[in-house]
């Protein structure tokens, strides 16, 4: 598969997005078949939200969510990996909850560095483009976002180059 | 991006290609470094250390910072490859999520031909 891949074609309409357009931004985007009264409930109402935030496939388990969904409300998410010992949580304050076409919160948990992420619901011919925002206070805050979601990962690519040095020494 | 790999991918060989451009890399992966500090461990001029940093940072294997009058260097080893990665997986995520959200707008949407519109707030 292309490295470079940031889209997956193959799902065909409904084809998920994710493109970091700026230094300090990432933007998510997916098209959902129905209208924005309705996908908006789906993020707002916690009943709802917590079937289908943590994705069954990642073998991450939901524990708790609670969520006051209003401005100024707040939210906490925690939730459980096989690889980690300790739940995780996850938290922050809806700064701007709108029906059914804007949501902003923030992400607490990251300290100074979370991201803010704003949802937006626009809808056409009864399908609803929903692009999530997540602006992260610097460039450094999505770097650091990013590299430490696979940091297991540098270490075998460190490997990788131990190896490349080797060969190229022996043919030197 | 996409274009932009393959040429990164030459220049990773042709900067792996000098011996010491190798230990420097060696070198940084023990710790950061200065180049003159590089210099010094090199036995080379600032300006001849200077150069093959500056191959190294093009190929992307190695970053360097200016702070003060001081240029730190560091390794900087498929910064690119990692993001695209974790793009990748993160876009599956999102993926699986939205997946899951589709099924419960459809049971919502079953449910309103079913009860009628439901009044928003």
């Amino acid at each position: 598969m292309d490295p470079g891949s940031q889209s997956d074609p193959g799902a065909g309409k409904a084809r998920t997005t994710v493109e970091r357009t700026s230094e300090r931004e990432l933007v998510v985007t997916r098209t959902v078949d129905g209208p924005a009264r309705i996908v908006f409930e789906a993020w707002t109402r916690p009943d709802l939200f917590r079937r289908w935030w943590v994705p069954k496939s990642f073998g991450v388990t939901l524990i708790s969510y609670e969520a006051d969904v209003r401005t100024g409300g707040a939210y906490r998410a925690v939730m459980g990996h096989p690889s980690s010992e300790q739940p995780m949580a996850f938290f922050g304050r809806y700064l701007e909850v709108t029906p059914p076409s804007r949501l902003v919160w923030t992400n607490e948990e990251g300290g100074d560095d979370g991201a803010v992420t704003t949802v937006t619901f626009e809808e056409k011919a009864g399908a609803t483009r929903v692009v999530v925002h997540e602006l992260y206070p610097s460039k450094d805050a999505l770097d650091e976002a990013m590299a430490s979601g696979s940091t297991s990962g540098w270490g075998e690519q460190f490997e990788q180059l131990d190896a490349l040095i080797d060969i190229l020494d022996t043919e030197g | 991006m996409v274009q932009f790999l393959p040429t990164r991918l030459d220049a990773s060989f042709a900067a792996l290609s000098d011996a010491t451009r190798r230990g420097v890399l060696e070198q940084l992966g023990n710790g950061d470094a200065s180049i003159t500090e590089l210099a010094d461990k090199f036995h080379m001029t600032l300006t001849g250390m200077k150069k093959h940093v500056g191959v190294l940072e093009q190929a992307g294997l190695v970053t360097t910072q200016k702070v003060g009058r001081v240029r730190t260097c560091k390794l900087g080893l498929s910064r690119l490859a990692e993001e695209t990665a974790w793009i990748d997986e993160y876009r599956r995520l999102w993926a699986s999520r939205f997946d899951a959200l589709d099924q419960i707008v459809e049971e919502l949407k079953q449910r309103e031909t079913v009860d009628g519109p439901r009044q928003s707030e």
